[in-house]
């Protein structure tokens, strides 16, 4: 038994990657390729009539690998099909970090999944507030619903979009350039950001378009998401690679938070750092830019 | 007795001077006796020297019971020549105790298997044993133990006279009338035929089997005819799909990738990656794909490769097109693209077994190689190394180049993952060692690198270049871990197979497995 | 539990296993085949027993193809073969209880 840390609602979420629960070979040690996170999947990766399989192999893995500091979430299946309570007993039961709702569209889905979630941990003695949650955004509903979703519950961390569902829904394909979702982006990163959550962008499907994948991933981050969802381990690197800050970045903001610790222990408030006006409102940004250096290996200084 | 790698080596094979493995470069500087081949004087010119059938052929070279058979495996797992011979050798002329001597078996030659478990075949001497030959023999059914020698042990063998070949066959993709052989221009091309050349000039008779007859002569020839005794036309030498495939692909796996990437990393961190430094990679799947990385480290620090050994596919002959390496030299060609390269592109050039690997010989390639990448079936904590025995005891692999290579170089990495399904590769004993921990330097896994602790001056290279490397015994832990420890193999006392070290000295014995049966408490 | 009617687990992929379970009358018979049997087929053999033992099945025959597979994919490949034979794979499963 491995037991895991008590989950972080707001960690480093670059990187995403969907591994069916139902595939031993894969799931038995995803986390060698550096991932941020993992999404074992209950939902669309595994058959109709393997769900019940797919849970007791997913129960040991828990129990069983040492997935290490890799946030391990469960993708449950739809609250329309007869599969989502026991996959939220099995996720609690097994000590997932927490549970990716598929197909949500309203704060209700949410409360009805928390209302599970806590019934599981107390039935199972799991600390009661410990599973996370994350919605899946797959329909226009979901994406108008978006604010009121992220805000549904002290346990949610974020949310995703997704392309493939999505893209139906709005009689679209994809589209290099991104038009075809820069909409309902642009509404679900609001939201998120509104309700102070995580946002994270769908996968990115055609392995073997590098200059596309690049593309998307350079938008998702000018977009300002915090991460994205991959299905190959090969598409992590370059995210970790682009989402990570500059040197100069970097070299500004430990400039930003020394200068602000000085300045603020001699009582000033407002300061300037290389001839720009600085005061406590750039210091979480300055703050998180570190942070991000230091996870991808950037920064090893003592201020975050 | 025990070896340097600890393996008790039976009184029984320590006869004749046989002594067991001492470490390396253990024979450095002393002498050999070159055994030369009795071979027929052809004075008369003779307008051709085509033969109507192998049988023929056999009957014209003396071939009599107790006869020694070469074997070249350039046509890989598409090979028909030796099924064919021995098949002559046995139905029609009826021959007996006959020993198979051959630089690799395989799935092509079951046949081999067959007249194994009737007791006409008798001896088997080879640097690679898979398929149902691997079986029969790891079932004790062969009469005397096999002996299996690296690619450059087998050379050092033949010139030394431990193995004296009655008959060497040469499947040939061309031929002349009077036996200049080539392994380009037919239809089963295979490109270099290294490993014949040896064989050719210290066997009594040589036979060429081809399935493409050329007008004389055939130049540049790989085997000449002044060491040929027949040439016999076929309508077939070898399936051409299964000798080379199409094009070697870069293995798309993420974790193969992920290894090949930290073996470059590797190399780029030592003082040997420099301006024409020469290296030698396996076809495998992470070993080839550090090609890809090594690639880009050679651009970012503008430098490029001197000279690249071995079996060559694709990748490599792309770099030479490309003019990132200065020379290619091979003794056999793994995919089209090598076989349409060798001997055609400028500077890629065909080189025999023996001066390929030999130790025994005045300095071989393998001497002056900087790096070699090489994958591993098992890797123990005394980074010996086993590319023989599967997991279950049984003969299914290939020395190969693997302990020449290694032994040759200043940098030998081994890249493998640390466990395949339920077997742990990184573990506490290897089944069989093949190649011995003093010649492996580094170990890459997707868990993690290990240096050799002999090799403290690679240890701080990796430590200046900030890469994170663990002991080998944690990644044998970290293993155990994850698939459970392994319950020892159980063995019968009688010796199925002898692991020569490529010097001649003993460096393991592979014993008869027992029936597996799971014991009662 | 009480095998009721034969019932499957699993696949023949590398690193999983099949498990049939068949009723039976006769204690356990089990069958077992492994791609690492010299090395494995005494823990496999042990997983697959304390597995049948802990979900109190006395009779059945039972049928394992393994393929190289981690402990932990074991039992829940022969868990999930016992709850099919019995129907009761679906939900309420006592997670942590008799499965663990």
């Amino acid at each position: 038994m491995i037991p895991r840390p008590k989950p972080e609602r707001f960690r480093l979420r670059r990187t995403m990657m969907f591994m069916n629960a139902q595939k031993p070979g894969l799931i038995k040690d995803a986390y060698i390729y550096g991932v941020d996170s993992i999404m074992l999947d209950l939902e669309d990766a595994v058959a109709e009539n393997q769900k019940d399989a797919a849970r007791f192999s997913l129960y040991h893995a828990l129990k069983t690998i040492d997935y290490g500091d890799t946030e391990v979430i469960v993708r449950i299946n739809g609250l329309d099909t007869p599969h989502w309570e026991e996959d939220i007993r099995v996720c609690v039961a097994g000590g997932a970090d927490g549970i990716r709702i598929a197909k949500c569209e309203s704060a209700q889905d949410v409360k009805t999944v928390e209302a599970h979630v806590l019934a599981a941990e107390r039935e199972f003695g799991v600390e009661e507030g410990r599973t996370l949650l994350m919605a899946a955004l797959e329909s226009p509903k979901g994406i108008l619903n978006a604010y009121e979703i992220c805000a549904a519950s002290d346990r949610m961390f974020g949310v995703a979009i997704s392309g493939g569902d999505f893209r139906k829904c709005m009689q679209t394909k994809f589209s290099p350039d991104g038009v075809d979702m820069m909409v309902a982006r642009g509404q679900m990163l609001i939201a998120a950001r509104a309700a102070g959550v995580q946002c994270f962008d769908t996968v990115f499907t055609n392995l073997d378009d590098e200059e596309g994948y690049r593309a998307e991933v350079m938008q998702n981050k000018a977009m300002g998401f915090d991460g994205k969802s991959l299905i190959n381990p090969k598409q992590i690197r370059l995210v970790h690679e682009l989402f990570a800050p500059t040197q100069k970045e970097i070299i500004q903001a430990e400039k930003i938070v020394r200068a602000y610790r000085e300045q603020s222990a001699a009582g000033v408030g407002v300061f300037t750092v290389d001839g720009k006006m600085i005061d406590i409102a750039f210091i979480p940004g300055a703050e998180r830019t570190l942070k991000l250096a230091r996870a991808c290996g950037l920064y090893e200084g003592d201020l975050v | 007795m025990k070896n340097a790698v600890g393996r008790d080596i039976p009184d029984f094979l320590l006869t004749g001077g046989k002594e067991v493995y001492q470490g390396k470069n253990y024979m450095d500087g002393k002498y050999l006796q070159k055994a030369a081949p009795k071979t027929r004087r052809y004075e008369k010119p003779q307008e051709s020297k085509l033969v109507e059938t192998i049988a023929e052929a056999l009957r014209q070279c003396g071939c009599k019971d107790g006869c020694t058979f070469s074997f070249h495996h350039h046509l890989r797992n598409g090979d028909y020549v030796a099924n064919m011979v021995v098949k002559a050798a046995v139905e029609e002329l009826g021959i007996k105790d006959i020993t198979v001597a051959a630089t690799s078996l395989g799935s092509a030659h079951d046949v081999i298997a067959d007249y194994i478990e009737q007791g006409i075949v008798v001896g088997v001497q080879t640097s690679g044993i898979r398929g149902r030959i691997g079986d029969v023999v790891s079932e004790g059914k062969l009469k005397t133990p096999a002996i299996i020698r690296s690619h450059g042990g087998r050379p050092r063998a033949i010139e030394a006279g431990e193995v004296h070949i009655d008959i060497a066959v040469v499947a040939a993709p061309t031929a002349d009338c009077v036996g200049n052989c080539r392994g380009i221009g037919g239809k089963s091309n295979c490109g270099s035929l290294g490993y014949a050349m040896t064989d050719a000039k210290y066997a009594d008779h040589v036979i060429v089997v081809t399935d493409c007859l050329v007008d004389f002569p055939n130049m540049p020839a790989s085997v000449e005819a002044i060491d040929v005794d027949a040439v016999v036309v076929v309508d077939s030498i070898g399936d051409p799909k299964k000798i080379a495939s199409a094009a070697a692909r870069i293995s798309q796996n993420p974790r193969d990738l992920m290894m090949a990437e930290n073996v470059a990393k590797v190399i780029a961190s030592t003082p040997y990656f420099k301006e024409g430094f020469s290296f030698q990679t396996g076809v495998g799947g992470p070993s080839l794909a550090a090609n890809l990385f090594l690639e880009k480290y050679m651009d970012e620090r503008n430098i490029k490769m001197g000279w690249a050994i071995g079996g060559i596919c694709g990748p490599m002959v792309e770099l030479l097109k490309k003019g990132k390496v200065g020379k290619v030299i091979d003794v056999q060609d793994f995919d089209l693209d090598a076989v349409n390269s060798i001997n055609q592109t400028p500077n890629h050039f065909e080189m025999s077994a023996s001066q390929y690997a030999n130790p025994a010989n005045k300095g071989a390639f393998v001497n002056k190689l900087d790096f070699v990448v090489l994958a591993a079936l098992e890797i123990d904590t005394g980074f010996n190394v086993n590319v023989l025995t599967g997991s279950d005891g049984v003969l299914r692999g290939a020395p190969g180049g693997h302990p020449d290579t290694a032994a040759g170089s200043k940098c030998c990495i081994i890249v493998t993952p640390l466990t395949r399904g339920r077997m742990a590769t990184v573990c506490e004993h290897v089944v069989t060692v093949t190649t011995p921990g003093d010649c492996v330097d580094v170990l890459v896994t997707d868990y993690g690198i290990a240096v050799n602790p002999l090799r403290p001056d690679l240890i701080e290279c990796l430590d200046k270049a900030g890469i994170p490397h663990v002991t080998i015994e944690s990644l044998k832990e970290k293993a155990y871990s994850l698939v459970g420890r392994p319950d020892d193999l159980q063995w019968e006392d009688k010796v199925v197979a002898v692991l020569e070290a490529r010097d001649g000295t003993i460096l393991d014995v592979v014993r008869k497995i027992k029936p597996y049966t799971i014991e009662e408490d | 539990m009480e095998i009721l009617k034969p019932a499957v687990a699993g696949t023949l992929e590398s690193s999983d296993l099949m498990v049939t379970v068949e009723p039976g009358e006769n204690g356990i018979e089990l069958s077992l085949t492994s791609s690492v049997m010299n090395q494995y087929g005494r823990q496999i053999k042990e997983t697959v027993l304390d597995t049948l033992d802990r979900l109190s099945v006395k009779d059945a025959k039972v049928t394992v193809v393994d393929k190289g597979a981690l402990d932990c994919t074991i039992k829940a490949r022969v868990e999930c073969a016992v709850y099919r034979s019995c129907d009761q794979s679906q939900k309420d499963i006592d997670w942590g209880g008799v499965i663990r």
